[in-house]
């Protein structure tokens, strides 16, 4: 079975993220990057569909040089290939997108792994975007997969609940907490990944259509009054919210 | 240029949801500033209430029908929304930011060659141009964006524009049966959770934290949800200890909410917490602990345990509904 995982390099999400003071970009100072938290869950998964049925698994990663820090953790989990698709400029979701699929229709993919979202925009789009340029079949948020013969079986996270999604391959699915729990690297693993090759590629060129102009810090919210120190300040907490807030 | 916006309903069990209605209530908004059209689609196998869209302002509705589109399947829904947009000369395409329409509308963009943002909490066209203001790295900033292509596919996300009932119009709705369906990703079953409520959808949200003790005690956070008609929230670190399902999680890694109000009991507001809640209208935060983070964003704080504050809260609200 040929697996491709696309992962992404983002800030820790622990990070303070400030705005420069021309409005145009995230301050980098200070600043840590790491393997996007949700692409572990599509490793994991890769790596679990290639113990059952054999295969490989390739990674992706577009982006700058950096980028190979997140390939090289998936590496070490237990990957074997490594493809960097090298561009430092600007690119919308698409323009990734479609980066990433004109590289995974060399490869023969049965199925193709991404996070449900980048903790960096939040968009969680680049999957679904490559699943209809590749003209896969597509599952996201996935918290359960099942793969017998051609048939797919999924779960999905929706409000309130959850859809079981029937499908086939080739598939496309984007990976959500509670699909499985993510391996440590093991000591062999990071010694074995420094021996793999990574890649590099030039991805294809595609006019990127959404433009960001800049960013802005939200309105520092005043922190609030402390109404009470005891149980006493029920009643005034009511009282606010009902004739202040209005909210109940 | 002129405009042709496009809404699309998003049913679940017959009903449309109050998320779509918000957006049909922004865009019918929108459409009047810019002399534009605006028109909804939806998808199914019988909705109830249809009708209702009239009450946001929308004057037509486009309902694709068949038995096999009552539950949602991407590879048919897709090709509906997409013929419909180029059949129409739609260029401007509303979704909700939700469990479908986060899947739906960038499957859209790619057919219609179309622009994407997704997660909007601001949307303007000026000169031809569309804008839209949107949170990213978890609500620490927002970028603002502009979207340049033919046909701009925009979701927006649940609970930022209310949904006013500002119109009589009677809508026109044009049913069109449809067959040829493309079902090669459908959904099979819905499996509802527990809770009753999802956070997601909730105007109010009780959530409780570590500060709670114990997995029993969440039914003071569950009372208090009831009286309230809210849904139950909980921090990853409960989630983690296995005391709440993952559903309830409110986060970075769990979901992320915009109530009404939210009422945070004995958690001590993480940045990753706050990541999921921050822009809730209004805040409440009951903990022992004065120099708790969450007291930075609480528009309303006791400091004190919540084993005296949250019964004496109960009593109060029962009090006033009592009167009600
Ligand atoms: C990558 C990553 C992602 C994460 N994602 C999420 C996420 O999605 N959601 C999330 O919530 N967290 C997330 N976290 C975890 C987060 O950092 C915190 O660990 C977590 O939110 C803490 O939960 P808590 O507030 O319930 O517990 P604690 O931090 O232990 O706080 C408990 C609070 O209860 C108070 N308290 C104790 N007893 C009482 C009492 N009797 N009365 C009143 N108050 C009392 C204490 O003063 C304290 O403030 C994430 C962390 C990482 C690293
Ligand atoms: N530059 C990138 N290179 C490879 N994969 C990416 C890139 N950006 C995002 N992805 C993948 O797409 C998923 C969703 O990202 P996003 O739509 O940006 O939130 C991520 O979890 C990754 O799996």
């Amino acid at each position: 079975m040929k697996l491709v995982v696309c992962v992404s390099y983002v800030p820790d999400t622990a990070s303070k993220i400030n705005v420069s003071l021309d409005g145009k970009t995230i301050e980098q100072a200070g600043v840590t990057y790491i393997l996007n938290p949700y692409d572990e869950f599509a490793i994991e998964e890769a790596l679990k569909l290639k113990e059952k049925f054999g295969g490989e698994v390739d990674i992706i990663s577009l982006g700058g040089d950096k980028n190979k820090e997140s390939i090289q953790k998936a590496l070490a989990m237990g990957a074997d290939n490594g493809i960097l698709l090298k561009d430092d400029s600007y690119r919308d979701s698409v323009a990734i997108a479609f980066g990433l699929a004109e590289e995974i229709k060399t490869l023969n993919a049965d199925v193709v792994l991404f996070g449900k979202q980048s903790v960096d925009y939040d968009n969680g789009i680049i999957g679904q975007l490559t699943a209809e340029l590749l003209g896969f079949n597509c599952v996201s948020v996935v918290t359960k997969l099942d793969i017998t013969d051609n048939k797919v079986t999924a779960e999905r996270e929706i409000e309130g609940g959850k859809e079981i999604v029937s499908t086939s391959l080739p598939v496309v699915i984007t990976g959500q907490k509670g699909l499985n729990e993510p391996r440590y690297a093991s000591l062999k693993g990071i010694m074995a990944a420094k021996k793999k090759v990574i890649t590099e590629k030039t991805p294809v060129q595609f006019e990127s259509k959404v433009l960001i102009d800049g960013f802005t810090k939200p309105a520092s919210k005043q922190a609030g009054k402390i109404i009470g120190t005891d149980a006493s300040a029920a009643a005034e907490l009511v009282r606010l919210l009902k004739d202040e807030a209005k909210v109940i | 240029m002129e405009n042709k916006i496009l809404v699309f309903l998003e049913q679940r069990n017959g009903f449309i949801k109050k998320s779509s209605f918000e957006i049909a209530s922004y865009a019918s908004a929108l459409s009047q500033k810019l002399n534009a059209t605006v028109e909804a689609l939806t998808i199914g196998k019988e909705i109830t209430n249809l009708q209702e869209v009239g009450n946001y302002g929308i004057s037509k509705v486009y309902f694709y029908k068949n038995p096999e589109l009552e539950l949602y399947s991407s590879s048919a829904y897709k090709k509906i929304v997409s013929n419909h947009i180029k059949e129409n000369e739609n260029n401007l395409v509303l979704f909700s930011n939700t469990a479908m329409g986060k899947e739906l509308s960038p499957l859209v963009a790619v057919i219609n060659q179309g622009a994407l943002s997704v997660d909007c909490t601001k949307l303007d066209v000026e000169n031809d141009s569309v804008k839209v203001i949107r949170p990213v790295y978890a609500g620490k900033a927002f970028m603002t964006a502009e979207l340049k292509g033919n046909v701009n596919v925009i979701s927006i996300r649940p609970n930022t524009f209310p949904a006013n009932k500002t119109s009589e119009l009677n809508s026109e709705i044009i049913e069109k049966y449809i067959e040829d369906l493309d079902l090669s990703v459908r959904v099979t079953e819905v499996v509802k959770s527990d809770s009753k409520l999802d956070v997601t959808e909730a105007d109010i949200i009780v959530s409780g934290g570590r500060g709670l003790k114990a997995p029993e005690n969440f039914k003071l956070v569950e009372e208090l949800s009831q009286l309230l008609g809210a849904a139950t929230g909980a921090s990853r670190a409960v989630v983690d200890a296995g005391w709440r399902p993952h559903g309830e999680q409110v986060g970075q890694t769990g979901k992320t909410v915009s109530p009404n109000l939210y009422i945070a009991l004995g958690i001590s507001g993480a940045i990753q917490h706050l990541a999921g809640m921050r822009s809730s209208k209004y805040i409440v935060a009951i903990n022992k602990d004065k120099d708790a983070p969450i007291f930075q964003i609480a528009d309303y704080g006791i400091v004190a345990d919540l084993f005296d504050v949250v019964p004496e809260l109960i009593n109060e609200l029962k009090k006033i509904r009592g009167n009600e």
